[in-house]
Parts: structure tokens; sequence; C-alpha cells
């Protein structure tokens, strides 16, 4: 009746790192079974080998040494593999890794030790992978419930603690409300266009507003719920209330991986989106994509409101939980400038080079959170690290990188990251953002540098506790940091390689 | 038989708009009474049957043999006084005993009882129709999606009567539904599975590849058994009648019911056995198949009334020798035995599907008595398990039992 | 007769959409939303999808609304009380005012947007050639497992990491007790520390 295609028509081989992984943890979920309580730091190495062959696999794919079918779609054109796809994967693997480092420790000092939090972390990351892969619109939405649901579970992994659980709670709550925004959206897009592929959806565009017909408000609006879907996730101005909570809430190693995987999923989404499907989405007499003032609105909103209410937060993960609302902004303006012909390609470079840096800065500030904290989950105050370059030097001078590399500071990696994304807005013409962008990185300077002051020039008992796994976390996170600052073209030899599929 | 001539015009009833409404008219008619007569006399017929199976008589007063007994109980339940308790919640409680039988009395709408038949009408012509109300290319999902809307009557029933014994009894009957719900899907997809189609006329039409032999009840014997206890389940027949355990819940769900609202409940529980019995008919017992059926269609719905009957008269059987089971037992027999053993017909199934069409029968032979093999082997070997292991929470309650002044 | 049908059902619809949100009995607005989602599968039907319809029914009205009462009935389904602190009385009244807005934007384009009449970008699934027997078993599940097979595949993942989850968050890794169960049995004062967070002051 009807005909079934092969395996060799999915192009298998171009899904490797995705598929790999997905593979992996699969078969981890079962292994666990078998590893004895109390040896679970098998089940570690296991998860970081897994994640390992997939960055391996995913860094010769990027770095073009080996060709596994880069460029064309796999999966029916379901699944792009070409180079924002690897690099996408290659940020959201090393963010993994650091992920597991970070946690093994906590997860034994607070008696979370359980198998299934690496094979739930490593869910998450093919759900970040495959949305930076997707080349269709159902891909976007359930690899976003890949990325997002473990990460629901993971906030509440510790549901004997009430904030554990009202954090896990109202992420679920808010997040399931988005998604709903994010579906509703897709099916406008879908009545609109006719179709759910970004291929399908940027000719139809043309089509649209080559007849100008009417049906371009539906697309538009069905734009804009994509956006507050996808804002969501990336904890953009509007839609940004749950970040705090859930960053204080649920268990530091937890908040150190989602913090930064939950952001390269939600971007990557939005690029694919908007710079592959709805990049020539110009309303008659406007020079640039319809949806690109509503993006540089919200990027100087959230630029704004991270920045200024992080002054006021005296709770470090609540200060970082601003923090990351903040850096979402930041990210926006290269977002916002792909909506401008000709600086499209250069603007998905920024955001991946943004993503890179913060990837790197964002995991190792928490992971230092995680050290400071007691096993009860608490002492995350700023208060905490006080006196903390006295006892612990190395743990305070990293500490006192990723804050750097985080306010913007050159010869860190956030200060390449925010140069590229800078540059993107100027070479788009979106001047005011782009100087909101840098007034409000200046006042983000004043609470980062309170949490230096305090661990330098403050006297306190300044306590930690350190073991080996998140050592090598935060030494790998402040030497790639620095690393990225010293040396900015490893970062954009690394987005070289990225061209947008349909547009620029 | 009679049957057109050479000449005579044949129209598929289907697509012509007139003909579809009248037809499914007037077999909606035909079914609604021989549902409601059915569910007379199986009421008579449980009676009865549990009697002799107790050495009693049973009812035999009303009517020659106690024929008449529906009727006398009919009036009785229209003049009783229909109670509505003060706190109840009147919409509700006056909402469920509906709720719960519209879905029993539509379920059999996507069943054919018989091979199409070709009619003549009026006009000269004469119209193919199915014995039966429709027959759709999704029947079984209509199966599966009215039999779980069922449960809400219970449920319904249950909250509104506001009653303690009503609500547990609602509580038990909503969990074993959503528990043996699964294990009755994959019995109904093994069926579709092995047909290719989702139209029960396909699926009983696919069974008559080989007379008798090739009803799926002898091909994919797990299936069929997984089906058949789900079935049981989904109805709250004994053994798994706990949502109106007598003994600890006054009548359950139904508790507060009397009259006519009572009789609608009463109702619905003899119409969906009888549904159930015709689901099961229909899925792995050949349908209307047997061996003159083919020769004449009209034969169709007497052999399967009688397989239903069969059905029927077992599930009285089942009813009046094994005791009920206890609640965490249910759950657990469901959980850990049928839905497991569920998924094993299922990959079974789909093995021995994949393996026909590769390769001819000779194969498929083997397979099918390999497949026997393994259903004795593990039937065995979960027979000998659950003798031998006891369950720990029975063993305590016998110590309990036999310490002297204990609390037993 | 097509139109009144879909007035009727569309009413049906609106309506048991609108009385679930303002019932105050969390069972009737569950009964509600049973009739709504009854109501989309008559949609579905009058759109051919039969398939679809069938499976709204199945899986919504069947099995998830079935799990929703449980659990209403399980928490307890009193009325819900007016507690709403007086700092967020306004809520309500401008998301009234926000679903007008969006209500009006989404008819205006929806009306100015004509759907599908656009030549050539109307809606269809015969892009791959295939004779559209839209809605039936056979082509829904041909495209599940061609076209969109890698969303299959990853909601494959989706439920078992859903799966998982449920487990990871209701059973202790030593003990085999649900964490509800424990909290009931012995209230905050084993709790380790204060509730975090603003607005979880209970």
């Amino acid at each position: 009746m009807f005909t079934v295609p092969s395996l060799s028509d999915l192009n298998l081989a171009a899904t490797l790192p995705a598929t790999l992984l997905a593979l992996g943890a699969s078969v981890l979920l079962v292994l666990d079974l078998f590893v004895p309580k109390g040896r679970k730091a098998l089940t570690a190495w296991l998860a970081l080998a897994v994640l390992g062959v997939s960055l391996i696999v995913a860094l010769l794919s990027l770095g073009d040494v080996v060709d596994l079918g880069t460029g064309e779609g796999a999966f029916f054109g379901l699944y792009i593999a070409d180079s924002f796809t690897d690099a996408v994967s290659v940020i959201v693997l090393v963010t993994a890794m650091l992920g597991v480092a970070v946690a093994y420790n906590y997860l034994e000092r607070t008696g979370m030790q359980r198998g299934e939090y690496y094979v739930l972390l490593l869910f998450s990351a093919l759900g970040a992978m495959l949305m930076g892969a997707a080349g269709d619109l159902v891909t976007v939405f359930v690899a976003l419930e890949l990325l997002s649901i473990p990460l629901y579970i993971l906030s509440g992994f510790r549901w004997r603690d009430e904030g554990s659980e009202e954090s896990a709670l109202k992420y679920f709550i808010l997040g399931a409300f988005a998604s709903g925004f994010l579906v509703y959206g897709i099916a406008l897009i879908y009545g609109a266009t006719g179709t759910t592929a970004f291929g399908g959806i940027w000719a139809a565009t043309r089509d649209l507003l080559a007849a100008d017909a009417a049906t371009k408000y539906v697309l538009l609006l069905g734009a804009g719920m994509v956006l507050a879907g996808l804002g969501f996730k990336v904890a953009a101005v509007p839609f940004h209330m749950w970040t705090p909570d859930v960053y204080q809430g649920a268990p530091t190693s937890v908040v150190a991986y989602m913090s930064v995987a939950a952001k390269v999923g939600g971007f990557a989404a939005l690029v694919r989106v908007l710079a592959w499907g709805l990049p020539d989405f110009v309303l008659s007499g406007q020079s640039a994509a319809a949806w690109q003032s509503t993006v540089w609105l919200i990027a100087a909103l959230t630029m704004i409101l991270g920045n200024v209410v992080a002054v006021a937060q005296n709770n470090l993960k609540r200060l970082l939980a601003y923090s990351s609302i903040a850096h979402a902004g930041y990210i926006l303006i290269a977002v916002a400038a792909m909506g401008t012909a000709g600086v499209a390609n250069e603007a998905a470079r920024a955001v991946v080079i943004y993503l890179m840096a913060y990837a790197f800065t964002n995991v190792g500030a928490f992971a230092v959170i995680v050290a400071v904290e007691r096993d009860d989950g608490g002492h995350t105050d700023i208060d905490n690290v006080r006196g903390l370059a006295k006892e612990q030097p190395v743990l305070a001078a990293s500490m006192a990188v990723f804050m750097l590399s985080l306010a913007g500071v050159p010869l860190t990696a956030g200060f390449v990251g925010k140069w590229f994304v800078f540059k993107a807005g100027l070479a788009a013409d979106l001047v005011p953002v782009t100087v909101i962008g840098v007034l409000t990185s200046a006042i983000s300077a004043y609470y980062y540098l309170r949490v230096i002051w305090f661990m330098y020039f403050e006297e306190g008992e300044g306590k930690a506790q350190i073991a080996w796994p998140l050592a090598w976390g935060i030494s790998v996170a402040a030497i790639g940091t620095l690393i990225l600052g010293f040396f900015p073209y490893l970062l954009s030899d690394m987005a070289r390689g990225i061209a947008l599929a349909f547009g620029g | 038989m009679f049957g057109p001539s050479e000449s005579s015009v044949i129209v598929e009833c289907a697509g012509q708009g007139t003909c579809a409404v009248i037809h499914s008219i007037l077999a909606s008619l035909i079914l609604f009474f021989v549902l409601l007569t059915g569910f007379a006399y199986t009421t008579v017929l449980e009676r009865r049957f549990l009697a002799f199976i107790q050495a009693r008589i049973g009812p035999n007063r009303a009517g020659p043999y106690g024929l008449l007994q529906p009727v006398a109980d009919g009036i009785k339940l229209i003049f009783k006084e229909d109670v509505t308790p003060r706190e109840a919640k009147k919409v509700a409680f006056w909402l469920a005993p509906l709720i719960k039988m519209i879905p029993t009395m539509l379920v059999l709408a996507v069943v054919p009882f018989g091979p199409k038949l070709a009619v003549p009408w009026f006009d000269g012509k004469w119209y193919r129709v199915t014995q039966g109300i429709v027959d759709v290319n999704v029947g079984v999902l209509w199966l599966t999606a009215i039999t779980s809307v069922g449960v809400y009557g219970i449920v319904l029933a249950g909250w509104s009567s506001n009653n303690k014994y009503a609500m547990l009894g609602a509580l038990r009957s909503s969990a074993q539904m959503i528990s043996y719900e699964l294990s009755m899907g994959l019995g109904i997809a093994i069926p579709v599975m092995m047909a290719g189609s989702m139209s029960l006329g396909d699926i009983i039409e696919a069974q008559n590849s080989t007379p008798i032999l090739g009803w799926y009840v002898f091909r994919n014997p797990l299936g069929a058994a997984i089906m058949l206890v789900a079935l049981l389940a989904e109805v709250n027949r004994a053994p798994f009648d706990l949502p109106e355990a007598e003994q600890e819940l006054t009548a359950g769900y139904h508790t507060e019911y009397s009259g006519m609202k009572f009789a609608l409940f009463f109702l619905a529980e003899y119409v969906a056995m009888i549904a159930v019995s015709a689901i099961a008919v229909a899925l792995y017992f050949g349908g209307y198949h047997f061996v003159f059926v083919d020769k004449a269609p009209l034969l169709g719905p007497v052999v399967f009334s009688v397989k239903v009957f069969l059905l029927l008269v077992g599930m009285i059987w089942v009813r009046g020798t094994l005791p009920r089971i206890r609640y965490d037992r249910l759950m657990s027999f469901g959980w850990k035995v049928m839905l497991p053993l569920a998924f094993v017909a299922v990959a079974w199934t789909a093995f021995v599907v994949l393996l026909q069409d590769e390769v001819n029968t000779a194969a498929y032979v083997i397979v099918l008595a390999l497949g026997w093999l393994v259903f004795l082997v593990a039937l065995g070997w979960w027979l000998n398990r659950a003798g031998a292991k006891p369950d720990p929470l029975t063993t305590r309650r016998v110590e309990m039992v036999t310490l002297p002044g204990g609390r037993g | 007769m097509e139109l009144t049908l879909f007035v009727i059902v569309g009413a049906i619809a609106l309506l048991s959409a609108v009385m679930m949100l303002i019932s105050e009995n969390a069972v009737y607005s569950a009964l509600f939303l049973i009739l709504n989602f009854a109501a989309i599968a008559f949609f579905y039907l009058m759109l051919d999808a039969g398939f679809l319809a069938m499976v709204q029914l199945a899986v919504y009205a069947g099995a998830i609304m079935v799990l929703f009462l449980f659990v209403i009935m399980l928490l307890g389904a009193d009325p819900v009380r007016h507690t709403t602190p007086r700092k967020l009385r306004w809520l309500p009244k401008a998301a009234m005012v926000l679903a007008v807005i969006f209500l009006l934007t989404a008819s205006v384009a929806i009306i100015r947007g004509d759907v599908g009449a656009v030549g050539g970008v109307a809606p269809t699934l015969t892009a791959d050639g295939q004779p559209l027997s839209f809605g039936s078993p056979a082509h829904i599940g041909w495209l599940l497992f061609t076209r969109y097979v890698l969303p299959l595949e990853i909601v494959a993942l989706l439920l078992l990491v859903a799966m998982v989850g449920a487990i990871v968050l209701t059973r202790d890794s030593v003990g085999k007790r649900p964490p509800v169960v424990r909290r009931l049995a012995n209230p905050p004062a084993e709790l380790e520390r204060p509730i975090v967070g603003e607005s979880g002051q209970s």
C-alpha cells in the first residue's frame, strides 16, 4: 500500500552525535540498575564517557575533520546537520560534562546520589542538541519538551526540601504554560504557511509577501507566540518570573547545568525559527524582518530589569539568576540583529560565541557556589563567601575569574562574547539597544565586583568543601574562560562555518 | 435462500445518503431491542445458573420456569421509592446513571453481527448493508474510547452520593479500570496487528482464512486470555467486583441509589457484560463465522449470539466459582502480571506477523508452535511461583490469627 | 446542515470551556473539560479525521481525565474558597482584559487572514506524492513512521524520561515510602530547614 523508506534514506550518519548520546543514555539507564548503591561513581564515569564520545564526534564534525554527511538534512529534513548544529552540540556537551563533574560530590554529600540524575541529565542534553538541529517546528517542540521535562524533575530532585519541591512545581507549571504558547504559535504558523518545515515556511513566506496576502497577520501572531514560548526557556523579560525562585530552590548542581543548557537550547531554537524559517518576513515599508523590533525591545527590557534587580540581591543563587536573565538580554541583541538582511550570519555566529563563553563561565560560577554550600542546601548568601580568599585562594581566584567574565572584563571569555554580540548589533543598526547593553554591563560590574570584594576584602570563615571531580570541573571552567578570553580566535574559528541555510 | 438474481442492480448502501440513514436507524432500533431483551434474560440466566452451581433452585415462580421474572423485577423497580439523599450533589447524582448506561449501549455500534447482506427495497434495487449499525475504519478505537468513558458514571455516582462507601467504591473502580485498561488496550491491539486493520469487519473476515482454527483465540491464546481477564475487570465482574464488594462497601458506588436510577446501573452492568462478550467474540472468537455462515449470511447473527451466550455463561461460572481477590492483589496482578504478559503477547504477535510477511506458511507454523510452548512454559512458571512463594502479608495475617490472645 | 452542526457543537465547546474556568468545584471543572474534549472530538469527526477523534476521546476523555478526577477526589473536592491575597486581586481583571485583547487580535488576524484561501500555500498533506486518504489510520501511521519518525522517536524518549521522573520524585532511593505519605505522617517538624522562596509560605 505504502512504500516504506529504508534506513539509508534517514541519513543516520549525519545525526551521529545525537544518536550516540540517545543510545548511550538509554543503555546507561539500564546499566545503572546493576550498579550497586554507594558505587554510583561508575554511573557518573559512564555518563562522562558517553558525553565524551559524543563530544569528540561533534568536534570532529565541527572541525570538518570527518564528513558525516554535513549540509544535508537527515530524517527527511527534520534534522539539519550543519555547522550550527555541531557548534550547539559542542556547547551543550561541554556543559553537560561540567554538569556531571560538578554534581557527583554534591549529590554524595547531600544524600541525593541516584543514578537517574545522570541519565536525566544526558536526556536533557540530547533535547538541547536536537533543538539546535531542528529543521521543523515539530522537532523544535518535542526537543524542547525533552530538554525541559528532565529539568523539571531534576529541580525537584531534593524533594525532602520544600524549596526544591516548590521550584520544581513552579518550573513545571509555568513551563507547561509556555509550551502551550509555543504549540499555539506553531499551529498558527502552520495555518498561515501550510507547513511546519523551516524550508517550507521560508518559501511560503516569500509567496505570502509577494501576493501581499493578509495571511501574513496570522503568521505574525504565530511568530509572536513562538517567541513567547521560547522566551520563557531563555528567561527573557516578560517571561522571566520563574527564574529566581527556581534557581534558588533547585539543587545547585542542577542549576549549574540548567542555567546554561536551557539557554543554549532556547536560543538555538530561536535562531533556527527566526533566522532559518522567517528571515525574509519583512512587512511592507520596513527594512528588517517583522520580528526584529519586538526582539530588541525584549532585549532592552531584559537587560535593564535583570541587571537592576540583581543589584539588590543578597543570595548568590538569586543574584546569578538575575544575572542569567540579563545575559539572555545580551544574546537577544544578536538575535534581533539577525533580522537585518546581510547581518544574519554574523549575528548567528555571535549567538554561538556568546553561548560558548557563557557555558564555561556560568557553570563555573555555580560550581563555586556548590563548593560553598552546606549539606542542607543553605549557606548560599553573599555573606557566606566572606574571607573565601584566605581559606581557599584558588577557589576564590576562580570565582573572581568567573565574575569578571560575567561582567565582560577584557581578557575573559565574557568579553569576547559581548564584543561579538555588540558588533552584530551595531552592524544591524540597532544602536539604541546596543548602547543599553553597554550601559547595563557597567551596572552589572557593581554586583559582580561586590562578590569579589566580599571574598577578598571582608573577614569571614570562608568555608568550602571541594573534592576532586568538583575541583576538576571548576578548574576546567576557569581555564576555559581564560583561554577563550586570551585567544578569541578559537571562538570565532568555531563559529566560522555557520551560514544560514535559506536566508542570508 | 433468496438473493439477488443475475440481472438485479446491487448498490452499496454505505455511499447512499437515504439508505445509510434508514439502515442505521433500523439497525439501532433492532440492536437496542435485542440488548434490552438480552439484559433482561441475562439476569435470569445469572440467577438460575448461580443457583444451579450452588445447588439451589433460583427464581422459578414468575411464569413458566421463572421466565417472567425480569418483568416482575422491572415492575418492582419502577414502583420503588426513588430516594435522593439530601446532601447529594443533585445534578451529578442524576447524571451518573445515564453516563454509566449510555456508553455501554453505544459500544456495539461498530460491531458487525453478520456478513454483508443484500436487501431488496421498493425501488427495485438491491442494497448491500452490514448487519450492524456501521463498520468504520477506526472501529477498534471506538471500542477503547467508549468503554473508557463509562468509568465517569461510577466516579460521579460515588462522589455525588456524599457517602463514604460510595466514594471508596468509586475510587477503587477508577483505579481498577485505569490499571486494566492498559492490558485491555494491548489485548485489542493484537487482533489489529494480525488483521492489519482497525475495522472490526476486516478483523472478523481475517479470522476466516481457515475455518475455526483461524480464529485468533487459537492463533494467539495468550492475547485472548489477557483480553478476557481484562474485560472481566473492566465491567467490574467477579472476581474483580471490588467496587461493589458488599462485605466491605455495602454496595459500592450505588449504595445510595434506589428505584429506576438503581435499575439503570443494574441495566448498565448487564448490558456491559453482553457488550464486552460481543467484543471478545468479534476480536478473538471469529465473530459471526462458523461453518455455514458463508452460504447463509442471515445465520451470522445467530452464530454470534450463541458465542456471546457461551461467554456469558463462562462469566457467570467464574463468578460462581472464584472468590473475590483482595484489593492490593488486584492492583499488583494488573500491573505486575497482566501488563508484562500483555507486552509479551504484543511482542510475540509482532514477531509472528513480521515472519509471516517475510517467509511463508511453514515457518509460520513452527513459530506458532514455539509460541504455544512459550505460553505454556510461562503459565507453568507463573503458577509454580505463585504457589511456592507466599505473600508476606498473608503470612503475617495468619500468624496474627494463631497468636494466643492476639488481636486477630 | 453542516453549518448548523458546527454552530451547535461550537457553542457547546465554548460554553463548556468557559464553565470549566468559572466552576468553583473542581469536579465540575473536570467534567466540563471532558465535555469540551468530546466537542472537539466531534469537530475532528466533522473534518473527516475519525482516527484523531477516537484518539482524542480515548486518550483525553478516557485516560487523562479519569486520572484528574481520581486525584481531585483523593485531595478532596471542596469548592475553591476566595483566599486570593489582596495584592493579587487585580489579576483576574487584568487577565480578562488581556484575554479580550488577545481574542480581538486573533480574530482580526484570522478574519483578515482568510486562512487557507491563498493560492499555493493552502495546507496539504500530499506533498510527498501519497494519495490523500486524509486522516485514515493507515495514512497517519505511514506519516508517523516515515516523515515524522524523528519526532516519534524523541517522544518515545520523552515518555521514558517522564516515567523515570515520576519514579524518582515519588520513591525514596532507600525505602519505599512515597514522600507525600511521609509528610502527612509527620508534618513540617522534620523538615531540615525553613521554607525557601518568597511565595512559598504556607
